[in-house]
């Protein structure tokens, strides 16, 4: 079995804001082993970025309250000094973060933003670190690495930029990469190109990757396990086959639904998630996601647990709906009952 | 022929005719401002859209399509060719002749975020265009702004509320409600759904097709998704670096692909299904869209094509009629059987020039060629 990298118990994040308490992250747990693919999917306003800040130690402050363990090789990054999480930033958990139009600071060259990063982790001279930083450019595919390091991030593209943010991510080779929504910001050519540079960097590099989306599209190729969130809540979890072949909770449904698809006839109409992401300070009674359930009765008026309810063992999902029922009906959402037409 | 003597034939004026429309931009340097090069944005688009249809407009970042939708509506001056709208050349016109016209073409833009002003209320925003197009009285404006807001999905009490009250997506619908503010005929929708999470991104293409059906809109809809036009589109054009390489009725895109490029924009097109996606050959296109500034000779696509050929880095490939409406500019067409090729290079040799008019939609009447087997033939070999 490979090495356990990360461990997550139960974590929850609040923010203490004028309107009230945001309970931003309720409970989420997860394990990441070395090699692995990890897909965290839901809306914006699901929780699945403060996740990630959260193992990056980047949410901490005066307003946040946090519950639970993040453990690291056995290290709670919870319980650790300030201090001390920086040695863990960028030598342990790398982040991408999704707009890397922002991330860049435009009045330095792309060079001197990742020898920053290098040499803040580490004890190395200038050249060694520049010429580690033209390395990387190279293995991220940034063509003539040797002129383009002293480029500013405004003579870089949108695909080129996110790269140069990987580089800066792989710089003090993490274990863990942390990629929140890479490509969202990017067109899809590029989008395929980054997807791929992450699956072939995280076995170059021997790490394990946790990708955070909104479109499941775009992990059916890399991910291992998937884990869908909603208001702050894991609402699924299982590995890929089994959140794209057995789904079990109907906004898994609806996600899968809203994707529209080239390997399918074109619907009279794309399925929709009626309504809006539910607030986090007060959200709904019972099951999160029942006011915008098509399939919601009596019971939903009380949270379901996440439980096993399918024969694989460790596919977990909350909703109450008989699994039978469930599977005769669930096409209808996931593909407008076109399968059933033909 | 010309196409106000084919539109004669057809009975049938296109809503939006341009031709040869080229957007050029010049870089100035120095003291004295010289033009030293010149960014080839538009370079030489022609197309028509007929009334009521969705033209989806394709291509990655950089390839002059959001130029293209601004030049039509004429927030961009046109560096040369002709913006026919409803029969009048408007690419000259003065702001006091185009104004009324710009009553009948809106836009839609990208980011819901960038696109509203934060310090006016909703109703301002979208009582805005009938304010300054002097349309009905403050109370009518009024009414008519709560209607509107309805149609798009929102509440008329939400008149009072400033845009960071809203959701991405709620945001995007108080622009779709501005655009439909001057019951517009045209509405050009600059990556619409880009900014959004692909359940809002759903709810927004069905509310699109909702509203053309309801006031008979016609779309330009720019996009770089070929997943996302395929939902809206009746007929797709695919733009690389400035000019059409590929336009299509929309289903016959996605099962006939002709041009390589736009064989790898489909195939980078994400499948939600693990199996199908694992199987799938990707055709990942190395690098970015070349500069616009100095465009690669011959075909432009050719630096990153897998099929290029020395043909194709000596002479740029015009835009033929493969039948059926269907045109591309390429050496080594995919997915075209031997007969259509003869055809088409028969009819090239006598109408060198008259390729490009024949993006015009009515010209598909003239020599159409429905049964067009999908059989796929490698033309590096001949």
């Amino acid at each position: 079995m490979a090495e356990r990298l990360l461990e997550v118990n139960d974590l929850k994040v609040r923010f203490a804001t004028e309107d009230g308490i945001v309970r931003a992250v309720d409970g989420i747990s997860f394990e990441l082993e070395r090699g692995k693919v990890l897909g965290i999917v839901g809306e914006s306003g699901s929780g699945k970025s403060v996740t990630a800040m959260t193992l990056m130690g980047l949410t901490r402050g005066v307003n946040a309250g946090f519950e639970g363990e993040v453990l690291y090789k056995g290290t709670d990054l919870l319980k650790v000094s300030d201090r001390a999480m920086q040695g863990y930033r960028g030598n342990e958990l790398g982040m991408i973060f999704q707009d890397p139009m922002t991330s860049l600071n435009p009045v330095y060259r792309i060079g001197e933003q990742i020898v920053e990063a290098i040499q803040s982790h580490e004890r190395v001279d200038k050249r060694t670190a520049r010429s580690r930083t033209i390395e990387l450019l190279r293995q991220v595919g940034i063509p003539n690495p040797e002129t383009r390091v002293d480029d500013f991030p405004h003579q870089f593209s949108g695909g080129m930029r996110q790269r140069a943010m990987i580089a800066m991510a792989l710089s003090c080779n993490p274990s863990v990469l942390i990629a929140d929504e890479p490509t969202t910001a990017l067109d899809v050519t590029i989008q395929a190109q980054i997807v791929e540079l992450v699956s072939r960097l995280k076995d170059d590099f021997d790490s394990a990757v946790i990708f955070i989306t909104h479109d499941l599209g775009v992990i059916a190729d890399i991910a291992d396990e998937i884990i869908v969130m909603y208001a702050g809540r894991v609402v699924e979890r299982g590995t890929k086959r089994d959140v794209f072949y057995d789904p079990q909770m109907p906004y898994t449904w609806g996600l899968l639904g809203s994707i529209p698809r080239l390997d399918r006839p074109r619907p009279e109409r794309l399925h929709t998630i009626e309504g809006m992401p539910p607030s986090l300070i007060n959200p709904p009674e019972g099951c999160k996601f029942r006011p915008r359930c098509p399939h919601a009765f009596e019971k939903c008026k009380q949270e379901p647990g996440l439980e096993n309810r399918v024969e694989t063992p460790g596919h977990l999902d909350r909703c109450w709906l008989d699994v039978e029922f469930k599977r005769d009906h669930r096409d209808e959402t996931i593909s407008g009952g076109s399968v059933e037409a033909a | 022929m010309t196409v106000l003597e084919q539109t004669a034939q057809t009975g049938e004026t296109p809503l939006l005719e341009i031709h040869h429309v080229k957007k050029y931009f010049p870089i100035r340097t120095g003291v004295l401002q010289r033009e030293v090069a010149r960014v080839h944005a538009v370079d030489d688009v022609t197309f028509a859209v007929r009334a009521g249809e969705t033209l989806g407009l394709v291509g990655e970042s950089g390839c002059g399509k959001s130029t293209l939708g601004r030049t039509i509506v004429r927030l961009l001056e046109p560096t040369d060719g002709e913006i026919i709208f409803q029969g009048t050349p408007i690419q000259s016109l003065r702001t006091r002749r185009l104004r009324p016209l710009r009553r009948e073409m809106q836009m839609v833009f990208q980011d819901p975020y960038a696109s509203l002003n934060p310090r006016k209320r909703v109703g301002t925003i979208v009582s805005d265009p009938m304010r300054i197009h002097d349309l009905g009285s403050r109370s009518e404006q009024k009414r008519r702004v709560g209607e509107i807001l309805e149609t798009v999905g929102l509440s008329p009490e939400h008149y009072n509320r400033f845009p960071h009250e809203f959701s991405g997506g709620q945001r995007q619908r108080i622009g779709i409600a501005r655009a439909l503010a001057l019951r517009p005929k045209l509405i050009i929708a600059d990556e619409p759904v880009s900014a959004l999470d692909v359940s809002i991104q759903s709810q927004m293409l069905n509310l699109l097709e909702d509203l053309q059906n309801e006031f008979n809109l016609t779309y330009i809809f720019i996009a770089h998704d070929l997943g996302v036009v395929r939902h809206v589109s009746d007929r797709i054009a695919v733009m690389y670096l400035g000019k059409i390489v590929e336009l299509s009725p929309a289903e016959e895109l996605y099962t006939r692909p002709i041009m390589p490029y736009t064989e790898a924009l489909l195939s980078a097109v994400p499948i939600p299904d693990p199996d199908l996606a694992e199987k799938r050959e990707r055709i990942v296109l190395e690098g970015d869209v070349p500069s616009p500034i100095n465009p690669p000779s011959g075909c432009r696509f050719h630096p990153r094509c897998r099929y290029a050929t020395d043909v194709c880095q000596q002479i740029e490939p015009p835009l033929v009629d493969y039948g059926n409406g269907h045109l591309a500019a390429c050496h080594h067409p995919l997915n075209v059987d031997q007969e259509t090729l003869q055809r088409v290079e028969v009819a090239q040799e006598h109408t060198p020039a008259a390729a490009d008019e024949s993006a015009m939609p009515e010209d598909t009447s003239g020599h159409s060629n429905p049964s067009v087997a999908p059989t796929t033939r490698d033309t590096r070999s001949s």
